[in-house]
């Protein structure tokens, strides 16, 4: 059986919660085998996750879970596998994620592949799996061994499909440890894609010349429905603010689409950003960096440029 | 205040990466090799800042052989009191996790401090490992850092936003921007890393069940396609046409 821990943070499950189930009913199909989503906490519509190929989904809806602790999430997670003697357990490469992933690992005794970002396949009882390293410069193909096996699924990897139809939701209950984590308060920005999970990222550097020239940037991201993102001068001179920050101090990306707006394409940049699928530069140099690494260039002054674009995809949209 | 930073040793971040001919192995020659940024940047650097506030004690340690000391050297000067390596062939994060557990379970420390990831893995599995090793709370990508008294307040990123929570000591943390800002060791610091103490421990054995066992470059791009500045249609089309993504 492969055990999804589909995520629900504040109640809602996130594009990552159907990616991750997915992932786990194609893992099951590889195997032979079902695949059961766990929630946790209080949360609307788990039966939902039937869609996107679960054939059960179990909930324990225990208030305690409504904030996060790794350690009573990853001893909820691990007792769930045992007691349906889960042989793969997949979760979503996300903050949560992270913080449980390397937990569940040591309770289950488990091999551990953290990001992957493609279906593994069989080499006899073992599992094989590719994940990007070295900052996007590399792919390794890691071989589990272990009789149960952890996957942590990269964002963006796999597109939610529809594998199935909704399902029952059976409530449970476990003996979990304890979280002595207090969580105080969340804060996030509401109504726009974090960046993580973005499909589009429209993102500009230094090439702005300043915070006040960042409208048209605004307006192109809100006419494609994208999240804005900076280099990092941008954010460290306080242009934009540092949650937008991306490349290897930053956050890494991996959007369907990444416009890369005056901004040179430092290797460091590009570290956090070069798994994005289709990769669009403009930058009045033509010996840019980030030419290299682009699939579709611009050469040419941007302040002309983004906003024709702007105008281009408003006419696109209104078809 | 005891505290532990865990430190790894990565190629830097400008390395051109390459891998022998068969895939197997890394190709470490010509590549120049550093404390992991985030460990020395965000972790390294808080702790230090808090023993400088509090007093204590901070412990670099670092699993690998012989060959890594040069990066621990550059954690004492930057402030670390003392240093442990943990002598071995760094085999996969459940192996490190294992011998940082071993090792820490005896000394009591405060904190226990990693970096948000490394950048040679990107596993963000370590510290979670070791939390769980020891039954420990694990905060990951904190941002900031707090104490008061054995209360810690703390800061952790998640996706388009912030958590503020607190959690008595001791605990485990993974460090993100924000935590602390870089430090340049000084002459002073230089000179003193080479007396402080620098301890060699044996590794426990154990068998990782999760190993990488093959490396391949990503394929390369195509090439740029340069659109003209006026034919911005022309850019629509494709990406809806040819690259299908809007
Ligand atoms: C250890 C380390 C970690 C780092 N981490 C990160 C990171 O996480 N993220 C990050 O982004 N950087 C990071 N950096 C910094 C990185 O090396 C670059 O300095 C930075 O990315 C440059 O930002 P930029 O491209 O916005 O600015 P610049 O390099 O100044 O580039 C500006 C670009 O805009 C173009 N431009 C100017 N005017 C126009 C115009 N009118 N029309 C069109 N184009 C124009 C220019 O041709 C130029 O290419 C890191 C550096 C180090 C050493």
């Amino acid at each position: 059986m492969v055990l999804v821990f589909a995520e629900s943070p504040r109640g809602q499950f996130k594009k990552s919660s159907y990616e991750a189930v997915t992932y786990g009913k194609k893992v099951a199909d590889l195997l032979g085998t079902s695949c059961i989503a766990l929630t946790l906490g209080t949360t609307k519509d788990a039966g939902e996750l039937g869609r996107y190929g679960a054939t059960k989904v179990l909930s324990i809806p225990d208030a305690s879970f409504d904030t996060f602790d790794s350690q009573s999430y990853a001893s909820a997670i691990s007792e769930i596998a045992k007691s349906n003697n889960a042989n793969v357990v997949v979760l979503s490469h996300t903050s949560t994620g992270k913080s449980v992933a390397g937990r569940v690992a040591v309770r289950l005794n488990a091999g551990l592949v953290s990001g992957v970002n493609s279906l593994p396949t069989t080499s006899g009882a073992a599992l094989r799996v590719k994940k990007s390293v070295f900052s996007g410069k590399a792919i390794a193909e890691y071989e589990i061994s272990s009789e149960v096996k952890v996957l942590s699924l990269m964002g963006n990897a796999v597109k939610p499909e529809n594998l199935g139809s909704a399902v029952t939701v059976e409530t449970v209950s476990v003996a979990s440890a304890k979280g002595r984590v207090r969580v105080k308060s969340v804060k996030t920005q509401e109504g726009t894609v974090p960046l993580p999970e973005a499909e589009i990222v429209v993102s500009a550097g230094r090439g702005m010349k300043g915070p006040e020239n960042w409208g048209m940037v605004e307006s192109l991201a809100a006419t494609l429905g994208a999240t804005t993102a900076c280099s990092r001068p941008v954010a460290d001179a306080h242009w934009r603010p540092h949650h937008e920050h991306v490349g290897q101090t930053g956050i890494a990306i991996r959007p369907n689409l990444y416009i890369a707006i005056g901004i040179s394409g430092a290797i460091q940049h590009l570290a956090g950003v070069n798994n994005s699928k289709v990769i669009v530069v403009i930058n009045k140099d033509a010996e840019a960096p980030f030419f290299k690494a682009a699939d579709y260039g611009v050469v040419g002054d941007l302040f002309e440029i983004v906003p024709r674009l702007d105008e281009a995809f408003k006419k696109f949209k209104a078809g | 205040m005891k505290l532990l930073v865990c430190i790894s040793q990565t190629p830097d971040t400008t390395s051109k990466i390459s891998f022998n001919a068969n895939g197997t192995e890394f190709n470490a020659a010509g590549v120049q090799f550093i404390m992991n940024p985030y460990d020395e940047w965000y972790a390294l650097v808080r702790a230090c800042e808090l023993r400088e506030a509090l007093g204590g004690t901070v412990v670099a340690l670092n699993v690998g052989p012989a060959a890594n000391e040069t990066t621990i050297r550059k954690a004492l000067a930057i402030g670390a009191d003392e240093a442990v390596r943990i002598d071995c062939e760094p085999n996969g994060a459940g192996f490190v996790a294992k011998q940082i557990a071993e090792y820490a379970r005896a000394e009591n420390f405060d904190i226990i401090f990693f970096g948000k990831e490394t950048i040679d893995h990107n596993g963000s599995e370590v510290g979670a490992m070791v939390a769980e090793h020891l039954d420990l709370p694990y905060v990951s990508y904190a941002s900031k850092l707090d104490l008061n008294g054995s209360t810690a307040t703390l800061e952790r990123d998640i996706e388009g936003g912030v958590e503020v929570l607190e959690v008595d000591l001791p605990f485990v943390l993974s460090a993100a921007k924000g935590m602390a800002e870089q430090r340049i060791p000084n002459m002073r610091g230089i000179m003193t890393a080479r007396s402080k103490p620098l301890k060699e421990v044996p590794a426990v054995a154990f068998e990782d069940s999760a190993k990488a066992v093959q490396f391949s470059l990503p394929p390369a791009k195509a090439g740029v396609k340069l659109i003209q500045p006026d034919q911005m249609d022309e850019l629509v089309r494709l990406l809806h046409e040819e690259a299908k993504i809007i």
